[in-house]
């Protein structure tokens, strides 16, 4: 049985589900076929950080325009999905890790992005409960943290309810195009055909690229997340550190929620765990941060499937290859903010053929791996 | 060749006995002090008392498995008070924290007997101070030598609802109520398949009568109503009787409890398949008859690999590592593997009817009121879940347990739902209008238990 539609979009994570949502409010007949359920991979199983400080400049007006959809997300998704504006605050460990903060202050200029360093003087002053090794950091105050088990699924719902068809368990293993149609064919034998295709599949975007002639050097990201029971709520910013080796947050109700380093992964299965050492390691890492976090037990630890690229970007525009096709995979461990704009940005360049939002960085032919 | 053995209670010790005959010095891991088990866990150093006492009929199985126990130590790699928090099966390697220190362990063979735990059925007030599981109030009794109160009730159902109030009441508690949710007659439906049990069901007979005897208040057929309480703990429990008729008993501690369910995390991150056993109403990790799984290296016995009771977790042990010793190259006398795996068959037999004499009910956890704390880990009420698995739900409606975990926090708290799963499910699938199985089975994490942050390295 075939089913046709405008538009055709693999892979239901928090980008995916944002852009059914805002290609159904325009009017659009779209499909979204996830293979598992929507958000089981990276949208669902990350930090939760929605955080535009020290984002590689390219992305700034991206994340830019994610904040601001992510502070109407309850009239968006009918959930704010637990967004809370905590500060995003980045730490520096020695001086050099600090000669980093500095420089990332005129990208933030440039950028619009409020900043501001909290040096040597103030910085124990003002977060008490640093550890010694703690000697700056950068607190960015309209960034924060969210529940990334709700977005993509809140996104989905709304998505269905402004007349999107989202279809779980629909694993596409079949890619064609007739010149002017996409023909895609999932395990269960069911066939979808559209004249455009929004490719959003994680890491799994790379196959897809390859299908249509453009593949691309993308490797499984597996996060090493880790959560400790509830211990009394003292660290409201988010935390991170320059070189990102380990990052934390602490919501309401009293949880510690920590990551740093990478689990293991078998993607065709999908399979996903975190690694014992680097959970050890985390635990390490953090408690310099916060001291006071010393004998919290950790309950819990889980990773998931995300795409890195060589330079640590995404892509995201048009195919080079296929007409109508259009790609956004690729996060490399920070797409989760993003997500929501990625949706309103593909709709755009699917209905208006263009979008305000520079998007050439993340051009798919950049690594120059293109067939001819 | 490496051998790790996970548990040192009655399935574990048979397991390394044989090991250990065979000429292998395996790596022991138990999270006690001193082995045995939850059922023959030994009292600390000075308060040792008589086998007799603390075992009551079982003290020549309990005493047997400790002589073996203690007689083994010094051949094996004995590592007591050790927490095993995470397996690699494609690394072959378990973590371990012991005190304070993580080690990492390999093995080219291991055999799991992780043990088992109370299957929980939240009611109003199941939360408060004094009340704990059957188990939980049987283990103080016989590791500490004291009681969960001074005036209990017991209330579920199962052979351990009535073991441990006979046990409480010949230690000198007054047991107010013995309040069994299943029905008499459903016991007697299964009365000719206990049969089979010789001993064990005679066994079960004699508590149930010396109750009666001594004129303690039992009921059967009962849906529970509360547990109530003051600032305090527990002030009395109340129950509706198969009539229908209100009642309530004035107590300070109750033990609550509806059979067993396998503690098989450890089995699940070894990435061993799991499947739904009707009869025990509980998901089991796959095995063949003789322990084996689909995993290499990987071998289950006792409760942990489906509830079958002490006795049987003596003879699968066994079991488990003649296996093992088996798929290592190594001669097993085959006689001694078909006697073993007769018995185990008979077992399972009686087995059976137990569960069909004190069957896991459902409709209890089903109809948990939308009010009641269902997850006691994350604050979660029952109707809470149902809210997550309508429609309207802003997320959609949760579909399976793992979903249901993921929007509402449900079975995601310090137990990972090892208290709260069982009843979760039921819930969900009865909002769901499905059965239990197709909400699926939730799904472990590392660690197993959990693990405390090390303090910083550096000094301030």
């Amino acid at each position: 049985m075939t089913t046709d539609c405008d538009v055709l979009i693999q892979g239901g994570g928090g980008a995916g589900c944002s852009a059914a949502l805002h290609l159904a409010q325009r009017g659009v007949r779209v499909i979204l076929l996830e293979r598992g359920l929507v958000g089981s991979q990276a949208s669902g199983v990350n930090y939760g950080g929605v955080r535009q400080q020290g984002r590689n400049p390219a992305e700034l007006p991206i994340a830019k325009r994610s904040r601001e959809l992510w502070g109407r997300l309850k009239d968006i998704a009918g959930t704010d999905a637990e967004f809370t504006v905590t500060g995003h605050l980045k730490l520096a460990r020695n001086d050099e890790e600090e000669a980093d903060l500095v420089a990332y202050l005129d990208v933030a200029k440039q950028y619009e992005l409020p900043l501001r360093l909290v040096g040597r003087n103030s910085i124990h002053q003002e977060y008490p409960w640093l550890g010694p090794k703690v000697v700056a950091g950068s607190f960015a105050p309209e960034d924060g943290a969210a529940n990334p088990r709700l977005l993509s699924p809140a996104l989905a719902n709304a998505a269905r309810a402004a007349g999107a068809d989202i279809r779980e368990h629909a694993e596409v293993v079949a890619h064609a195009h007739d010149g002017t149609r996409f023909h895609l064919r999932t395990t269960k034998g069911e066939e979808f055909t559209a004249p455009v295709l929004l490719n959003m599949a994680g890491f799994w975007g790379g196959k897809v690229a390859e299908a249509f002639g453009e593949p691309v050097p993308i490797e499984p990201l597996n996060p090493n997340m880790l959560v400790t029971e509830p211990i009394r709520y003292f660290i409201e910013p988010n935390l991170g550190v320059v070189g990102g080796n380990v990052y934390l947050r602490q919501i309401p109700r009293g949880n510690v929620i920590l990551g740093g380093g990478h689990g293991e992964s078998d993607p065709s299965v999908p399979w996903s765990r975190p690694m014992p050492d680097v959970s050890v390691r985390a635990m390490e890492l953090a408690v310099e941060l916060v001291p006071a976090i010393a004998g919290a037990q950790v309950i819990r630890s889980w990773s998931g499937i995300d795409g890195r690229m060589p330079d640590r970007i995404p892509v995201i525009g048009p195919s080079r290859t296929t007409p109508g096709l259009f790609h956004a995979f690729g996060f490399s461990g920070h797409g989760f903010q993003l997500g929501p704009a990625i949706g309103a940005i593909m709709t755009e360049l699917v209905l208006d053929g263009r979008t305000d939002i520079p998007l050439e960085a993340f051009r798919i032919d950049r690594f120059g791996t293109t067939a001819a | 060749m490496k051998v790790a053995v996970v548990g040192a209670g009655p399935a574990g010790v048979r397991a390394v006995e044989r090991l250990v005959a065979a000429g292998l010095s395996p790596v022991w891991i138990d999270e006690a002090p001193d082995g045995g088990g939850r059922i023959y866990q030994r009292p600390p150093v000075g308060l040792a008392r008589d086998a007799r006492t603390l075992y009551g009929f079982e003290a020549k199985r309990a005493t047997s498995v400790h002589d073996t126990l203690d007689a083994l130590k010094p051949k094996v790699d004995w590592r007591p008070e050790t927490l095993v928090w995470h397996i690699r099966p494609e690394a072959r390697t378990l973590n371990t924290l012991s005190r304070g220190r993580q080690a990492e362990v390999a093995y080219d063979a291991a055999i799991l007997c992780t043990g088992a735990m109370d299957r929980v059925i939240p009611v109003p007030g199941w939360t408060r101070p004094g009340v704990t599981t059957l188990g939980a109030a049987q283990i103080a009794l016989k590791t500490q030598g004291c009681g969960i109160g001074r005036r209990v009730a017991f209330l579920g159902t199962g052979p351990l609802l009535w073991l441990v109030a006979y046990q409480y009441a010949k230690a000198g508690a007054e047991v107010v109520a013995v309040l069994d949710t299943t029905s008499f007659a459903t016991k007697m439906r299964a009365a000719p398949g206990l049969m089979l049990g010789g001993m064990t069901f005679a066994k079960g007979l004699y508590y149930t009568a010396w109750l009666r005897r001594r004129g303690i208040r039992i009921a059967e057929g009962v849906t529970p109503i509360a547990i109530d309480g003051d600032d305090n703990g527990v002030t009395a429990i109340a129950w509706r009787d198969a009539a229908g008729r209100e009642h309530r008993a004035e107590c300070d501690a109750a033990g609550i409890g509806w059979g067993l369910k396998p503690e098989a995390q450890l089995a699940d991150l070894a990435r061993v398949p799991f499947r739904h056993d009707p009869v025990q109403a509980n998901w089991v990790p796959v095995r063949d008859g003789a322990g084996r799984t689909p995993v290499a290296g990987i071998y289950l016995a006792g409760d942990g690999a489906g509830i079958g009771g002490a006795e049987v977790a003596e003879i699968a042990g066994a079991r488990a590592a003649l296996a093992l010793l088996a798929d290592a190259g190594h001669r097993i006398d085959p006689i001694e593997t078909v006697t073993l795996d007769g018995r185990l068959a008979m077992q399972a037999r009686f087995r059976a009817a137990l569960e069909r004499a004190f069957p896991f009910p459902a409709h209890l956890a089903r109809g948990i009121a939308d009010d009641t704390l269902l997850c006691r880990c994350e604050g979660l009420r029952a109707g809470e879940l149902r809210a997550a698995a309508r429609a309207e739900a802003a997320t959609g409606p949760a579909t399976e347990v793992n979903r249901a975990k993921s929007f509402t926090r449900v079975g995601m708290g310090r137990c990972q739902g090892r208290v709260c799963g069982a009843a979760a499910a039921e819930v969900l699938a009865a909002e769901l209008g499905c059965d239990v199985v197709a909400t699926g089975r939730l799904r472990g994490q590392p660690p197993v238990k959990p693990i405390p942050i090390p303090a910083p390295v550096s000094a301030p």
